[in-house]
């Protein structure tokens, strides 16, 4: 979908802002269809996903998470990766969490109160730095 | 469909990411702490605001502007395969406070830099993390030249409570800004009160 090269114009500089408004993505749509994807939960592809015929009609987008999610990948890494605001990203992973070609971990409660010993081993590994 | 996932929990390890925000005024240097102890590249991610959410900017000579975006720069530290640590620097400008409160879901703690040139500009993050309850560490950034403080100076000026910790550092040095990070996990395992042994 990118334009060529000749029909990129002088005159638009990044100070211009996004020539694609970030959600046409997404079709205009800002909300998931489902799921609540933390910043750092974790998204997994399914096995054989992209090659599924359920991936058939996927964009290219869709396409590029499932690429990158082959091992564990956070959602703040993703929407870094593919350069995508945070928002459609979601509503990407919405999309293939609904046809059940991703897995979702979102962080659990020990992320939150975690245990002495996890406190532990991240001080140890911040030492060993 | 959970059901048809669990081939994969079997022999996929998801780690355990714990959060930390990196907060503090413009400049203080939160993109040069997470640049010094990250792993990787500080990576970037963005939201969108649409026009609705930023009524209280001055919209003066930006009468055609419809949106903002807010950009957040993070970085990570893998403590071993199971266990990761993601920083995430806040939005700089106060009025984002919706975004902060995405960031501070679940987090561990925060880190607020304080530039003594400016420690005024902490104010905001110090009261944010004290009204949510999150428990944080203020590190003095000891910027070359800059008027050197004693630590008690900080806590005073800021008001801080006495169990929280003020450390004097330098971001740029990746040894320094680990101390910072080693300060806050130790605050943290108190603050649930489980001292982390020595």
């Amino acid at each position: 979908m990118s334009p060529a090269p000749e029909a990129q114009h002088d005159w638009l500089d990044d100070d211009a802002g996004p020539v694609v408004r970030p959600y046409t993505v997404t079709g205009g749509r800002v909300r998931p269809v489902t799921g609540g994807f933390d910043l750092v939960a974790f998204v997994l592809a399914a096995p054989g996903a992209a090659s599924s015929p359920d991936a058939a009609h996927l964009q290219p987008e869709h396409r590029a998470i499932l690429a990158m999610a082959e091992d564990p990948i956070s959602v703040a890494e993703l929407s870094a990766g593919l350069n995508l605001v945070l928002g459609v990203v979601r509503v990407l992973l919405g999309d293939l969490l609904a046809a059940g070609l991703i897995a979702m971990y979102e962080p659990s409660t020990a992320a939150h109160f975690p245990e002495d010993d996890v406190l532990q081993a991240v001080v140890n590994g911040l030492r060993a730095l | 469909m959970d059901s048809g996932h669990s081939d994969l929990d079997a022999d996929r390890q998801i780690p355990l990411a714990l959060k930390i925000l990196i907060a503090g005024g413009f400049g203080a240097g939160k993109s040069t702490l997470v640049g010094a102890v990250s792993e990787i590249r500080p990576l970037h991610t963005e939201e969108v605001l649409t026009h609705a959410g930023v009524e209280t900017d001055s919209l003066v000579g930006v009468e055609g502007k419809r949106t903002t975006t807010v950009a957040m720069d993070f970085g990570r530290i893998t403590i071993n395969e199971d266990l990761q640590v993601y920083l995430f620097g806040t939005p700089g400008q106060d009025r984002f406070w919706f975004l902060w409160d995405e960031l501070a879901y679940g987090a561990l703690g925060a880190v607020v830099l304080a530039d003594t040139r400016r420690l005024a500009d902490s104010f905001p993050s110090v009261d944010y993390f004290e009204r949510a309850g999150i428990p944080f560490v203020v590190g003095v950034n000891c910027f070359d030249g800059a008027r050197r403080y004693t630590s008690e100076a900080v806590r005073q000026a800021l008001d801080l409570d006495r169990d929280v910790p003020v450390v004097l550092c330098d971001v740029r040095q990746r040894q320094s800004g680990k101390l910072v990070l080693i300060a806050l996990v130790e605050h943290v395992a108190g603050y649930h009160g489980h001292p982390v042994p020595a």
